[in-house]
């Protein structure tokens, strides 16, 4: 009998060049995604060394980071994003890498557009300079975030020097509640571990919930992976990841795709095997969350009040500073706190999944006066998805309007910017202070809670509005 | 790019007993739109560092003109969030050289180390005994000495070793990066490339 082995260590385990004693392993990177932001500078170290691209068919481009999700289709307004963006494509052409740029049918955010396109698959490693690039676990991918300094090693090597994390599993078994959804789920563990409480650790989640999960509800808990500290999270993969890939543009077509189906079949954590952390949650404690403070374990469940500072791990003086931030105090509730803009978007939930989501709440309702409301899908397939369903019907009726694809909001690197002061519901995975914009106050929930919140212009509980 | 080797340092330091520090706060995202590495430094720290209207914040520990050095100590899970270099990149344009904390988060960490800053991770009780040796007296210093893998206060002689991995340190100590090891191995990553089934 061979050893029982995870599913981390397979995946991890086939990509090791050379281990380097006391120090980390020559990781070898099957796919390499880069955008506008992190990028530029690793190009500029490439040209000083002189160094190719050893690999440029392993790299994809795209811009989303900066890009305006409002008139793509003029120059781009500032010109510092303009530059970045133009440094994005001239280095794509110079290496002959491809490029999804602005515009083009197939841009979107890069942790959208990979899964969607078909060029993330199960047993892959996955890196790109972004932190969520843990989305990508969803597909039994080992993918991660790196630095630049990393994505110029990729480009020149096609390898980074990694030391292996170890191996935490996550199950949550039993059922989830009615509007109890992905981000939920994800909301809720990092709130019971809190933000580091995984950093040194690679995830795997298991469980009835992840079985039974869909490849968009998984890729959103995933992503937020990076929330509770880990490298990265995965699921194993499984015939509903295969159903989701097969036929997708770029994913293997015929008997390429037959030849590697009994590989990814294997791709799962043997009876017996073991890891460092073990831990289980019950589906049926978790309820629709939200966030009340300023990082992303700062987290309850909606209908609760607000924690005093004494159930805290965090020291009280940052506790206090994140309130004040807020501009909320200790025991109160969350319900009925008043709100000023939603943000529906981001690579943890721009899919056509969280549209429906969200639509199904507006539906036949309206959008509440005081509330400016930003719903941006995650790339243009998502797009003409909200469409071709319907969905733009349904979301225009409710006084609703569509952006174009983008990061947008969730980091506010273009115009996207929540006023100071101001109360946003949004989907997207950080609350930091000022992510959203200076001053900015973010309150992270799933698009059902940022549905309710949309239409009542505070905060609610969406099982109000679910039959 | 090149940074400047790291051997001992002596220094005194800027503490900043606030926990989770995140990237975002080290260099917020609007300043990320350079495509050189330069000035990232004079971002450092924006806005808990500077009013909107670009005054500077009295009560900021980088505006107090009480603290400086080449030290950064920051409270628990110091570098959260978003995989950022610009973060690294900014402290260390800003003149410190180590970061000091009892938990670092992986990336910022990684990053730290790739560009020549030393992250050192202490015991939560050193953490609080550096605060408060600083507290007491500013002027006090502070000794990492990365072939010795120790950190010692100087004013009282309190030591505590760090853990770091003989490969990073190696490169730390001669100033050497990743690229030009693994582009000594290229024949080999090709080989390896070419048996991948994707």
């Amino acid at each position: 009998m061979p050893t029982p082995n995870t599913l981390f260590d397979k995946v991890w385990d086939a990509h090791v060049i050379r281990h380097i004693d006391d120090g980390p392993d020559v990781f070898f990177i099957d796919r390499h995604f880069i955008h506008e932001v992190t990028s530029p500078v690793a190009f500029l170290g490439l040209e000083g060394r002189n160094a190719p691209v050893l690999f440029s068919e392993r790299t994809f481009a795209t811009a989303d980071h900066n890009t305006p999700t409002l008139n793509q289709h003029l120059p781009v307004a500032d010109p510092l994003s303009a530059n970045q963006l133009d440094a994005l494509e001239r280095n794509s052409a110079k290496y002959h890498i491809s490029h999804w740029g602005l515009g083009h049918q197939k841009n979107g955010i890069v942790h959208v557009v990979g899964p969607e396109n078909g060029i993330t698959l199960p047993g892959m490693t996955i890196v790109c300079g972004d932190s969520h690039t843990s989305t990508h676990g969803a597909f039994g991918a080992i993918a991660f975030g790196i630095g630049t300094s990393e994505v110029e090693m990729v480009l020149a090597t096609q390898c980074i020097m990694q030391p292996k994390p170890k191996k935490m599993r996550i199950s949550v078994n039993g059922t989830l509640g009615k509007g109890v959804v992905p981000k939920d789920v994800a909301l809720y563990i990092i709130s019971q571990i809190s933000a580091s409480g995984a950093t040194g650790y690679f995830v795997e989640y298991a469980g009835d919930v992840f079985r039974t999960m869909s490849m968009e509800g998984r890729m959103t808990v995933c992503n937020m992976s990076i929330e509770m500290g880990a490298r990265g999270g995965m699921v194993a993969p499984d015939q509903t990841t295969l159903a989701y890939l097969k036929g997708r543009d770029l994913a293997p077509q015929g008997e390429a795709w037959d030849k590697l189906v009994p590989y990814w079949e294997s791709l799962k954590t043997d009876d017996g095997a073991t890891f460092d952390v073990d831990m289980t949650f019950d589906a049926a404690a978790i309820e629709p969350q939200i966030t009340y403070g300023t990082n992303p374990g700062m987290g309850t469940g909606v209908t609760r009040q607000i924690p005093t500072a004494a159930d805290q791990a965090d020291g009280d003086a940052s506790y206090q500073k994140s309130l004040a931030y807020m501009g909320f105090a200790e025991n109160e509730s969350m319900i009925g706190k008043p709100i000023d803009f939603v943000f529906l978007g981001s690579c943890t939930n721009g899919r056509i999944e969280d549209f429906r989501a969200f639509a199904s709440i507006v539906k036949g309702r309206r959008k509440a006066d005081n509330v400016t409301a930003w719903l941006v899908p995650g790339s243009h397939i998502v797009e003409s998805q909200i469409k071709a369903e319907g969905i733009l019907d349904v979301l225009t009726e409710a006084g609703f309007a569509l952006r174009q694809p983008g990061c947008s909001a969730c980091l506010a690197m273009n115009e996207d910017k929540i006023p100071a002061g101001k109360y946003a519901v949004s989907t997207s995975n950080r609350n930091f202070e000022g992510r959203q914009g200076p001053g900015a106050r973010t309150l992270l929930a799933s698009p059902l809670v940022a549905a309710a919140a949309a239409v009542t212009g505070v905060v609610t509980d969406p099982r109000e509005f679910l039959n | 790019m090149a940074y400047d080797n790291f051997t001992i340092l002596r220094s005194t330091a800027v503490p900043m007993p606030i926990e989770n520090v995140d990237t975002d706060q080290i260099i917020p995202a609007r300043f990320l739109k350079a495509t050189e590495r330069k000035g990232f430094g004079d971002n450092l720290f924006r806005d808990w560092r500077y009013n909107t209207d670009g005054s500077p914040k009295a009560d900021f520990v980088l505006n107090d003109p009480t603290y400086s050095g080449k030290i950064l100590v920051g409270g628990k899970n110091f570098g959260s969030g978003s995989s950022r270099e610009h973060a690294a990149w900014a402290i260390y344009d800003y003149g410190f050289r180590c970061v000091v904390s009892s938990f670092f988060a992986d990336i910022f960490k990684g990053n730290s180390l790739n560009i020549g800053i030393l992250p050192v991770q202490v015991s939560p009780e050193f953490l609080e005994r550096i605060f408060a040796a600083i507290e007491a007296d500013p002027a006090t210093e502070l000794e990492v000495n990365l072939p010795e893998q120790t950190i010692t206060l100087l004013t009282t002689g309190e030591s505590e070793t760090f853990a770091i991995n003989g490969y990073k340190k190696n490169n730390l100590l001669n100033g050497y990066d990743d690229i030009d090891y693994l582009l000594s191995m290229k024949d080999e990553i090709v080989q390896f490339a070419d048996a991948r089934p994707f």
